[in-house]
């Protein structure tokens, strides 16, 4: 039977979103070549062991060390894909996710593709943006195991009745070690998980203005903060907010952005986006080619009028 | 101390992309630049060779086209001491393992190495794998999108940033990295360096390429997003923006 391994990430006990979502791609593939999906997380993921059935996995292998360490993560899902004899091994394109794929395929002696939109569940064909999003590239893993890591908010979460069997494993010892884990104080999600984002670009005019965007991010469930480049290099906002070439890849149901001329740089960050919303006062902004809705106007007008119309919507 | 540096001939982020023939990029008429990210890496071995002082060395190796010298002679010229150009006949189809095989095998037979720093991610295939890959085929811990980096009794201290969170990250050495932006600001070649460069050694070396192990069945530009609108104007146009968004594209 064909076994697709799904590797996993906690935190605090907790199944990361984008992990959620690599379950799911990993139940739909499974259905599709009447195979089962064996879940690996090799850090105490707690009391989220025995919820993974729930998410789509018919057996959980806990391999915990104490601290987590990529290289000995990768011999750990190596070993587990060599003893199930894994079809697909897949992961989440995070940063740890990215750390991961090249060592399990180097160990495995195969290929991997990263960062997938969509796979074909009949013949492993993987879709995956390339240059910056200026193509789109379908390949397939010619080795033995296919691994692949995916892109967030593309492959459907998975809500069943069922448990998962869990097995305590061991794990791989490792000479790299994660040694401290340090939680944004912030209640909003990251930029590259969030369903919703809101980014603002030099149009916003200063930081000082950021209470425009926060309020509409207070007034919608899970959204979160996103910058350009500019506003970054500026000081204006962290480089964790930055979306683009040179900061995250996002690729939400919804992305707003205010004040951006949508640069090709910050176009490969998001373009992957199921709605773009534009708001520029210049109605020649690049950014409006890739608009879903634009909005031609000042930020200072329009975003307080957003605010006030989203708060009445009482979303939350 | 040996330090070892990876950087790759990559297409400038402006280039606009074509497909030649479904499969490959059109390099015709695209201005190629050093990988960004290369830069971080770069500017990293050389910051860590002034560090040591004495008689540590930076080599930069690459596998690419015959023209992927002009890369490596701006990294000569930024103050790298040597430099290897791996060529072959098809650089268009190689895959991340592919690369990390053959890469992994030259820095083998030329090492050993102390340290070795790589880019996040090549901005061609995006694939931010050959840097730990390469590390794992040579058998050395590496810590991958570092942004801060500490090197001190054999010991490597670094920092990423992962999703909503922080990391701190631990290595003995000999050790591997790859580089994320915020690491260092890189350098600019000076004249002096640009010049002094000309005469740095450039070893050109032809090698075989192992079968791929990602085979492209398809290379496209991606799909064209459906029309957009523009709602209106102004603030007067917000209302009609939300009732879109919640009714037609159902995101709110
Ligand atoms: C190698 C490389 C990597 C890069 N990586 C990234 C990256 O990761 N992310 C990124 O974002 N950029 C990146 N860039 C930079 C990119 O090229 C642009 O410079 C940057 O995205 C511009 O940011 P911006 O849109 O905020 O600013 P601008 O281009 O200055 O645009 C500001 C926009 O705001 C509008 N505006 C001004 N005032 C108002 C107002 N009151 N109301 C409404 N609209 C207003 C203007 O019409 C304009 O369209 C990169 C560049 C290079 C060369
Ligand atoms: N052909 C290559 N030659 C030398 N180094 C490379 C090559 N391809 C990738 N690298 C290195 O690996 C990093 C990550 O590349 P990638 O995995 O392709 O995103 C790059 O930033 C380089 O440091």
């Amino acid at each position: 039977m064909s076994t697709i391994l799904a590797l996993l990430e906690t935190r605090d006990g907790k199944l990361r979103p984008a992990s959620q979502e690599v379950l799911g791609a990993a139940r739909t593939l499974a259905d599709a070549r009447s195979g089962r999906v064996v879940a690996l997380v090799t850090e105490s993921a707690g009391d989220a062991d025995a919820s993974l059935g729930g998410f789509g996995a018919d057996e959980v292998l806990v391999a915990s060390g104490e601290r987590h360490s990529p290289d000995g993560a990768a011999a750990t899902a190596a070993r587990v894909a060599r003893e199930t004899s894994a079809e697909v091994v897949l992961l989440a394109a995070t940063v740890r996710g990215r750390d991961l794929q090249g060592r399990i395929a180097a160990l495995l002696d195969t290929g991997f593709a990263s960062d997938c939109t969509a796979v074909d569940p009949e013949s492993l064909v993987w879709t995956r943006p390339v240059y910056g999003g200026r193509a789109v590239a379908k390949v397939r893993v010619v080795g033995p195991v296919a691994v692949a890591s995916l892109r967030g908010n593309h492959f459907p979460v998975v809500r069943r009745e069922a448990e998962a069997e869990v097995k305590e494993i061991a794990p791989e010892p490792g000479q790299a070690h994660v040694v401290t884990v340090e939680a944004k104080q912030s209640a909003r999600p990251d930029v590259a998980e969030a369903a919703r984002v809101i980014a603002g670009g030099r149009g916003m005019g200063g930081p000082e203005n950021w209470h425009l965007l926060e309020r509409i991010a207070d007034a919608v469930p899970g959204m979160a903060l996103g910058a350009s480049r500019a506003v970054v290099d500026a000081g204006w906002r962290p480089h964790s907010e930055q979306v683009g070439q040179t900061g995250k890849t996002v690729s939400p149901e919804l992305y707003v952005a205010a004040g951006i001329s949508g640069a090709i740089q910050h176009l490969a960050g998001m373009n992957s986006s199921k709605v773009i919303v534009a708001i520029n006062r210049d109605p020649e902004a690049p950014i409006f080619q890739h608009a879903t809705y634009g909005i031609v106007g000042d930020v200072n007008e329009v975003l307080p009028a957003l605010a006030e119309e989203l708060e009445k919507q009482d979303l939350q | 101390m040996k330090i070892l540096v990876f950087v790759k001939r990559v297409p400038a982020t402006t280039a606009r992309i074509r497909v030649a023939d479904g499969l490959r990029m059109d390099p015709e008429g695209v201005e190629f630049v050093l990988n960004p990210y290369d830069e971080f890496a770069v500017e990293e071995a050389l910051r860590r060779k002034e560090a040591a002082g004495g008689d540590a060395t930076v080599t930069a190796i690459t596998l690419g086209p015959p023209e992927a010298q002009k890369e490596l002679r701006t990294v000569l010229a930024m103050g790298a001491d040597e430099a290897i150009l791996l060529t072959h006949s098809d650089a268009a189809f190689l895959d991340a393992e592919a690369t990390a095989q053959v890469l992994a095998e030259q820095a083998e037979q030329r090492g050993p190495w102390d340290l070795v720093f790589f880019g996040k991610q090549a901005v061609d295939r995006d694939q931010h794998g050959v840097g730990p890959s390469v590390a794992t085929r040579l058998g050395m811990p590496c810590l991958s999108e570092i942004v801060e980096l500490e090197i001190a009794d054999g010991k490597a201290t670094a920092r990423r940033e992962v999703e909503g969170a922080s990391e701190t990250l631990e290595a003995p050495l000999p050790c591997a990295f790859t580089c994320q932006k915020g690491l260092n600001e890189p350098r600019y070649a000076s004249l002096k360096g640009i010049m002094a460069a000309k005469r740095k050694p450039l070893e050109t070396v032809q090698v075989d390429l192992p079968p791929a192990k990602v085979e492209v069945v398809e290379l496209a530009p991606p799909p064209p997003r459906p029309p957009g609108r523009i709602v209106g104007e102004g603030a007067a146009a917000v209302p009609e923006l939300v009732r879109a968004l919640r009714e037609e594209a159902k995101v709110l």
